[in-house]
This record gives C-alpha cells, sequence and structure tokens, in this order.
C-alpha cells in the first residue's frame, strides 16, 4: 500500500456496494436460516491492492523452495512410505479447495451483508490458489518421485476409488444444499476452523520429518490463507445467532458438520500421520495427540465453547465420542487397517508394518499389538504373491465390513453398527450420528420445522454395489487402476519394485472369489437373516475379528 | 528397543534422515517413464502446465465420477447440471451412464461432451493471475504516486475535477457489482473447471477495478482541494445520466443462465457501455484537460478486458457457435440473448450522452464514440460466427 493505511483503504472500498434499485441480483440458493440483525463488519480488512502482491510474495517463496528440492536432490531422501500416501490425499484435495471457492457465491443473497462479501470474494480466489497450487505439486511429484503410478492418473482414480469417494464429501458438502448449511457452516465453521490445522500443518510436519519439505511448503502457505477463511465463518455465525429462529438450525448443522468432518478427516489423515510415516522417535506427537491439541483444546475449547453464552449448541457429546473413538475404540487403526485389506482397490502402494512400528504403536496407543499385531504380521506375510491370494480374500481373522450410508466409511467399529430401513432401502451406518444425518437432518423437515432448503444425499454410496459380482481382475481394468504394460496392477501392498516377480497384476486376481456387495446382500436377506447379521456384526472386533462363538 | 535419533551437539530429538533413492530415473519397472498425467487429451499436441493444474479438477459423471455426485439440493440435483445454461456443447444430451448392481464403473471415453473442450487461452491458474495482477496494482499505485510527486492534479481545471469525482466513480460501482454479483456469481455454475477458473479470474478482475478507482477516489480527497470523495454516491444513486447503466447493470446481475450472464457481460455490455465510456471518452478526453494520470488507472481495468476478459470469452463461445452437434441451437440462443441485451445496452450508452459535454476540453462527438463503440462490438459479434442486429 502506498501512503493510504489499511484501514482507511478497506473503510473506503465500502462506499462501492450498493442496494439494488431497479432489478434484484438473481437467487439461486436458498437457505433457511434467516438474517433480520447484526450486520457485522468485514473481518478481513482485505484490499486487493496490497492482496495481490503479497500473494505473489508468498508464490515466490514457494516457487523458489521448489526449485531448490528439485536441485538439491530432496527425492533421494523422501520415504516412499510417505510419499505412497500422497498419491491418495494430492488426489482428494485439489476438490475441496475448488468447491470453495465455488461454494462462496452460495452466501451472496442468503446473507445479505455486502461488506461480507467482499471478504467471500477475496475467499474464492484463495481457493482457486489452493486448488492449482496443489495440483502443481502433484505434478511435480509425478515428474520427480521414483513411481508416478497414481500421480499420473490421480483425477481418473480418485473419482472412482472408494477412499476417494469418502474424501469427495469433504468437497460435496460445501457446494449443496441450504447454502448457510454448506458455505458457512460445514465449510468455514468446522472444516476450515478444526480441521484444517490437521491437514495443513500436523500432516506437512509429519511430511518434513519423512523427507519431504515440499508439502510444508505449499500447505503452509495455504493454512495462511485459511486463518483469513476462519474469520468469514466466524463474521456470519456471529450474524446467524443473533436471529434466535437460527439456533435450532445452529445445532442441527454442527452436529452434522462436526461429526462428518471427524469421521472423514480423521480416517484419512490419521492414518496417513500414523501408518504413512518411517519416524518412530517415542516423542513425536501421535495423531491422537495432535487431535488433542489442535481440535480438542484449540477448536473445541478455544474457539466453540466462548460461543455458548451466544445461545450456540454446542455437540458435547459428539466432540468427546470422536475423541472415544480415536483413543479407545481404535477409529484411526480400524480405518488404516481397512484400507490396507483393499489395498488392491487403490492405486497408491501400502508398505506393510514393522517390528518398529509396532513398537511404536504399542508405546503411544497400549494395547495396539493384542488388536491389530497379528493382522499387521499376516499382511506382511501376504504382501508378495506366492500362490496366494491378496489379503481380503484369504482367512486372516477379519470380516469384511459393510458401509456406512452417510459418511461412507465402513462401519468399522462393530458394536456401534446401526442398521434401518431408509427410503426404502436397508442400509448400515457406522454410528448413530450417521444414521441421525441421513434419517433426520437431510430432511425437508426437522423436529415439526420446515426445512425446504436442505440438501439430500444422492449418488451410489456403496462402492461395491456398482461390483457386485464382479470378478476382482475386471474391477481393478474397469477402474484404471493398472501400469503401462497393460498387467501390473498400480496399488502393491509393498514398496518392493525391483524385481517385477514381486509385484501383483491382473493375472493374480482372476483366480479370486468375486465381489459380493454388502449392501445388496444385505437387501436380498429375510428379514430373520437381517436381524441374525446384525446381532452379530454389532459383537465382531476389535480389528475386524468375527464374532466370538456364544457360550 | 526402538531409539530416538538424538542432536549430539543439542540433546534434541529430531527426525533421521536416511537416504532413500526415491527418485526418478533411479529403477526402471511398468510405468516408471509414464510421467504424464494420463486421464485428459490435451488441446494440443503435449499437455500445458495450465492443463496439468486445471483440467478434470472438476469431475464429471459422464467421465470417471462411478458413484456420481454425493449430495445434492432440495430438489435432488448435484454436481454442475449441464441445464444450467440453455447452450448445449455435443454430447450434452447423451445421458449420464446408468449406475446399479453389477453395472460397472466405467463413463464415456474422455472428453464425453464438448464441454470439455474449452481451454482459457489466457491460461490463468494462481500463478498467473497473481503474477498480472500484481504488476496491475503495483503500476497504477507508481502512476498515482508519481503524478502526486510531481503535482500533477494541479493542472486539473474544476470541471474535470467535478468530472472524475463523480463518472469515474460512478464507474467502480458498475466493476464492484458486475464483479461479484455477475462473475462470481457464475463461477459456481459452468459445467468445467476450465470455464469456471476463467470466470473467477474475471471476477477478480473487475473488483480489483472498482477498488482501484476507491484508492484512486481516497487520493483525489487528499491532494485536490475541493475533491468531494462521495460526489460518486449521488451520481450513481440519481444521475440521470447514470441510471440507465445502473439499471442494465443491475439486470445483468439477475441473469439466471451463467452462460447468458458471461455473454451479456463480456459480449454485449462491456464492448457497448465499457468501452464506450472507458476507451471513447475518458481515454479521449482526459489529456485534453490536463489529465494524464487517470487513463491509466482506467487503462489499466481497459487492457483487463480488451485483452484478458474479451479473449476468454471469445474462446468459450466460439466453441459453442461451431459446435459440430448445437452451433444453429447455440447460435440462435445468441441472437435471442443479443436481442433482448442490445437495446438495453444502447439505451444505458445513450443516456450517457450529457457527460460528452460536461468538460472545458470536449471529447469527439458522442455519435462518433457510439460508433466506433459499436463497431467494435459488431466485429466482436461477426467473430463468433453471429449476425450483426440492429444498433439503433
Amino acid at each position: 500500500m502506498s501512503r493510504q493505511s489499511v484501514a482507511k483503504a478497506h473503510q473506503k472500498i465500502q462506499e462501492l456496494s450498493w442496494e439494488p434499485q431497479y432489478h434484484q441480483p438473481v437467487s439461486h440458493y436458498g437457505t433457511d436460516y434467516t438474517f433480520r440483525k447484526a450486520a457485522k463488519k468485514d473481518p478481513l480488512k482485505q484490499v486487493l491492492r496490497s492482496y495481490f502482491p503479497m500473494q505473489e510474495e508468498k508464490d515466490h517463496r514457494v516457487y523458489g523452495a521448489q526449485d531448490g528440492a528439485i536441485r538439491g536432490n530432496m527425492f533421494r531422501q523422501v520415504q516412499e512410505r510417505w510419499l505412497e500416501w500422497q498419491k491418495l490425499f494430492l488426489s482428494i484435495i485439489p476438490l475441496p479447495e475448488i468447491s470453495a471457492a465455488r461454494a462462496m457465491p452460495l452466501l451472496f443473497r442468503t446473507v445479505p451483508n455486502p461488506e461480507l462479501h467482499n471478504g467471500q470474494a477475496i475467499q474464492m480466489i484463495d481457493e482457486v490458489r489452493h486448488s492449482t497450487i496443489q495440483q502443481n505439486l502433484k505434478r511435480l511429484y509425478m515428474n520427480n518421485y521414483i513411481d508416478p503410478a497414481g500421480f499420473n492418473s490421480s483425477l481418473r482414480n480418485f473419482q472412482n476409488d472408494y477412499c476417494g469417494t469418502i474424501g469427495r464429501q469433504f468437497a460435496e458438502g460445501f457446494i449443496t444444499g441450504d447454502a448457510i448449511t454448506a458455505a458457512s457452516i460445514y465449510l468455514t465453521i468446522v472444516a476450515e476452523t478444526a480441521f484444517t490445522n490437521t491437514l495443513f500443518v500436523a500432516m506437512p510436519a509429519e511430511a518434513a520429518a519423512n523427507g519431504d519439505y515440499l508439502l510444508p511448503t505449499v500447505f503452509h502457505s495455504v493454512q495462511s490463507d485459511e486463518s483469513r477463511h476462519i474469520s468469514n465463518g466466524y463474521a456470519t455465525l456471529l450474524m446467524a445467532l443473533s436471529d434466535e429462529s437460527n439456533h435450532q438450525l445452529l445445532e442441527r448443522d454442527l452436529r452434522y458438520a462436526w461429526w462428518n468432518n471427524h469421521a472423514v478427516v480423521d480416517a484419512a489423515i490419521g492414518t496417513f500421520i500414523e501408518y504413512g510415516t518411517k519416524d518412530r522417535r517415542k516423542d513425536r506427537e501421535s495423531y491422537a495427540e495432535m487431535w488433542r491439541r489442535w481440535i480438542y483444546d484449540d477448536y473445541y475449547r478455544s474457539y466453540l465453547v466462548p460461543l455458548e453464552k451466544y445461545g450456540l449448541v454446542i455437540p458435547h457429546d459428539l466432540i468427546e465420542e470422536a475423541w472415544n473413538r480415536i483413543w479407545n475404540k481404535g477409529y484411526v487403526h480400524e480405518v488404516a487397517q481397512f484400507f490396507a485389506t483393499g489395498w488392491l482397490a487403490n492405486y497408491w502402494r501400502i508398505d506393510p508394518m514393522t517390528d518398529k512400528d509396532f513398537e511404536w504403536f504399542e508405546y503411544k496407543y497400549p494395547g495396539w499389538y493384542d488388536r491389530y499385531g497379528k493382522w499387521w504380521e499376516n499382511y506382511n506375510r501376504l504382501s508378495k504373491p506366492n500362490g496366494h491370494h491378496p489379503i481380503v480374500a484369504e482367512d486372516v481373522d477379519y470380516v469384511y465390513p459393510h458401509r456406512c450410508w452417510t459418511c461412507m466409511v465402513p462401519c468399522l467399529i462393530r458394536e456401534d453398527m446401526v442398521m434401518d430401513e431408509v427410503d426404502g432401502q436397508w442400509r448400515t451406518y457406522c454410528s448413530e450420528p450417521c444414521h441421525w444425518t441421513d434419517a433426520t437432518a437431510f430432511r425437508p423437515t426437522y423436529q415439526g420445522r420446515e426445512t425446504p432448503n436442505m440438501g439430500q444425499l444422492i449418488g451410489k454410496r456403496e462402492w461395491e454395489t456398482l461390483y457386485h459380482g464382479w470378478n476382482w481382475a475386471d474391477i481393478v481394468s474397469d477402474m484404471g487402476y493398472v501400469r503401462d504394460d497393460g498387467k501390473t496392477m498400480v496399488a502393491q501392498p509393498h514398496l518392493d519394485l525391483d524385481d517385477p516377480k514381486k509385484m501383483w497384476t491382473l493375472d493374480h486376481l482372476r483366480r479370486m472369489p468375486p465381489v459380493q456387495s454388502p449392501n445388496v446382500v444385505l437387501n436380498e436377506m429375510t428379514d430373520a437373516e437381517r436381524q441374525a447379521f446384525a446381532a452379530d456384526y454389532v459383537r465382531q472386533g476389535p480389528a475386524g475379528r468375527p464374532a466370538p462363538a456364544e457360550s | 528397543m526402538t531409539t530416538t535419533p538424538v542432536s549430539p551437539s543439542t540433546g534434541r530429538s529430531v527426525p533421521k534422515p536416511a537416504f532413500t533413492d526415491a527418485e526418478a530415473g533411479a529403477r526402471e519397472f511398468p510405468d516408471s517413464g509414464n510421467r504424464r498425467f494420463t486421464y485428459f487429451n490435451p488441446a494440443k499436441r503435449k499437455q500445458s502446465h495450465y492443463e496439468d493444474v486445471t483440467v478434470e479438477v472438476q469431475p464429471d459423471p459422464r467421465h470417471y465420477l462411478s458413484q456420481g455426485w454425493l449430495y445434492g439440493f432440495a430438489d435432488g440435483t448435484g454436481g454442475y447440471p449441464l441445464e444450467w445454461t440453455a447452450l448445449k456443447a455435443w454430447g450434452s444430451d447423451r445421458p449420464e451412464p446408468e449406475r446399479f448392481p453389477g453395472s460397472g464403473g466405467k463413463g464415456y471415453d474422455w472428453p464425453a461432451h464438448g464441454w470439455h473442450e474449452f481451454r482459457d487461452p489466457n491460461e490463468e491458474w494462481e500463478l498467473t493471475l497473481y503474477r498480472y495482477n500484481s504488476n496491475v496494482v503495483r503500476q497504477v499505485n507508481q502512476n498515482v504516486e508519481n503524478a502526486r510527486q510531481a503535482k500533477a492534479f494541479e493542472q486539473w481545471n474544476p470541471n474535470w475535477t467535478r468530472f472524475v469525482e463523480r463518472n469515474i466513480g460512478a464507474w467502480m460501482h458498475v466493476d464492484h457489482g458486475l464483479g461479484l454479483y455477475l462473475y462470481a456469481n457464475a463461477q459456481r455454475r459452468a459445467p468445467t473447471n476450465m470455464h469456471n477458473n476463467a470466470i473467477s479470474v474475471n471476477s477478480m478482475h473487475r473488483i480489483r477495478a472498482a477498488q482501484d478507482l476507491a484508492l484512486y477516489n481516497l487520493t483525489l480527497s487528499d491532494v485536490v482541494p475541493g475533491f468531494d470523495g462521495s460526489a460518486h454516491l449521488e451520481a450513481w444513486d440519481s444521475d440521470p445520466a447514470w441510471q440507465g447503466v445502473r439499471e442494465v447493470a443491475e439486470q445483468l446481475t439477475g441473469i439466471w443462465d451463467w452462460a447468458e450472464a458471461v455473454f451479456a457481460g463480456n459480449v454485449v455490455f462491456e464492448p457497448l457501455v465499457g468501452e464506450l465510456f472507458r476507451s471513447q471518452l475518458v481515454q479521449q478526453v482526459a489529456p485534453r484537460n490536463g489529465d494524464f494520470v487517470t487513463p491509466t488507472v482506467v487503462g489499466a481495468a481497459e487492457y483487463d478486458f480488451a485483452e484478458r476478459d474479451l479473449r476468454y470469452t471469445t474462446a468459450m463461445f466460439d466453441l459453442l457457435t461451431t459446435d459440430r452437434e448445437y452451433a444453429d441451437h447455440n447460435k440462435a440462443t445468441m441472437r435471442a440473448w443479443l436481442s433482448a441485451w442490445v437495446p438495453r445496452a444502447i439505451r444505458a450508452a445513450r443516456a450517457l450522452q450529457p457527460l460528452w459535454s460536461q468538460t472545458d476540453a470536449k471529447p469527439p462527438r458522442f455519435e462518433d464514440s457510439l460508433d466506433a463503440a459499436k463497431s467494435r462490438f459488431a466485429g466482436i459479434v461477426t467473430d463468433l460466427h453471429l449476425d450483426v442486429p440492429k444498433l439503433s
């Protein structure tokens, strides 16, 4: 900025907005919220004359670091275990970012405060920045990392992979349904304010420990924008709170958004950080410890709880239950085990855990070995083709799980599984809050109140349905997870690239039994069979073990 | 036992670097040399950097999105429906692949329909947009600062000062309103990431141009004696000369169809009203009234439109008027849009006529200015393979 102070300049640009005299802007999006009181100031106080050079300077630092990484042969020190998981993460994240850009106009008509629209427009272009800078990072990995497979097919694979589909909620939830539910509560109040801390701060720190300092370079630059977006959400939230008729909807949306973000983000990022690292120093924080610090203390206790006095009903029970799932019910470990079980339906390689990893897990999560150790030993034993099937088709004391209709992470904490007939279809849910989200929250009425703008859960939400009765080799071909020799799979349950005989091919999959969709099978059962199935399922686990024989 | 690496000099626990040899080319195996994104066809022989960071980020159920959209609006619509515009690209009427138990997940071969063939000729992504706009704001800032230090504003006569405070000031409302409620709004609605990113960059050009003018106004309030920094509000709210522009600007923000909004904004309104005001009036009359600064500020916005926003717009609509399946349908639709929007724009342009006589040193005749704008507009329309409508 020249001699004009930012505050003075910002005050001046408030003169730009005007109230329509002749025609109203188009209203594309609806909300059941009302905003009648308490106009808030634009919290960003960002003027484009200083914004553009600031972002350009940040770019200089990012691209300078990328040049330095290549010149300094960073990839000679990158851990493959870590970078393989980036094939999943960097295939997911550009879509949520660009969806956040697309979400901003949902707020223009629904939050009638022109001063806030300035901040939302800047957030829009920030998100374009994030999406393309992350695509560019992936491109750099593809060009410079030893194994480009999975990076090179990234956006095809992400769109049809069961893990990608879980992650896609973190984008689609921003851009559809009730405008405030989507673009404000789900996106800015929960996703950005709570979970970008683990996404963009905790995870890059782990990347650096695994020899990759480009992920922190890019994502800390991204995170420096997120802190501004959090202010956008806060201002809108305070406006919403000032109207008491919104409180019921805020309570609903905070419950849905919190639980869905927990289910999706903790599943993915928890797995990357705990199972993608080679750094097993005992004094490095576990994901649970990071979560306690970044989410429980910084978000829940410092950000959410103080809002209680303004009338916000905080889902204390769900926050405690999320922690309970992470700490006592092994949520992250169950997810990592499932991702590894389904390695053949993915597009990255998953390294087996070693004794050193076992020791770290036992130290950080006492009792881990008794639950998961044996299974990971089996994973290691079955990682190279040697006349056996991939682990999913071998008897390793693991029952293939049903999928949660809402969050699409399987029902891995078996005792929490809920089964219900909703919209004429029998569905399974990983937990009661996910059941409530589908059966109660995403409906045109809520607790007797008309909510005509609330969105819907749509789509073919169980991946296995599409491939019911298919051979695994045909599935992997159909999804395009095959390398350029036409037979070797992109995914492998190990990191060994030295000997082609150690790599799994379509021929190995051809011998496997066909895939059965759990949901299709569930709906084909008689009522009595279904009740027996549910009674058995909730007795299964941990670590996917079959229910013990009844005594 | 696991040992924690400890720095010998400080005793701190630090991660231990390891030589992994995980760089490209270290070993040969299937796919080891396959270092390009394989899920789309480039527009030219080789994939561009812009394509790599843009194409297919926004998915399409007709390609790879086998489970479909997962979240919908209240009516069950999800994602980016092609029906959000009346225009069609080849393949638009192909149904989304049906999914059912055992259907598999394969969609149509890429690109499935013609919308995915659009590429922004400006190749805008984050690196380009920040470089470009940073250069603009730096240059504008330097121009204004230099003028202030050179006491250039002392040459202004009172009538020119009134002209700037009212009319240059009024235009910033157009830029701001369209930037937010037309362009930023439209970038949620087009069917591909290539369209929506180009439109979002267009949006930032307009919002930045509005702020450039507002901050220029702030400087002038400080340095030009008698400059009324709030006069633009009265001009925009009630000056009859500006009410035609205001009415059309508001009407533009009310368009439901995203492509019609961009078409009406960039093919009709900008050449007939925006360029008329900026190039045919301000740029012509300012030097004659001793002002060499205002044209540099306004000229930045003119360059945004003429060299970048119009460029992507032309490429976008040219694909549709030459579409192998729907060219006639699209041309008929655009003809209807021209019929609706050209008279409104011409009315707004004519309402501005009093501005041509407000300054001491006069610009070219209004009719000559309008003719130049019409000629420019006719050229753009012809380039899009459309007939030039009656321009009375």
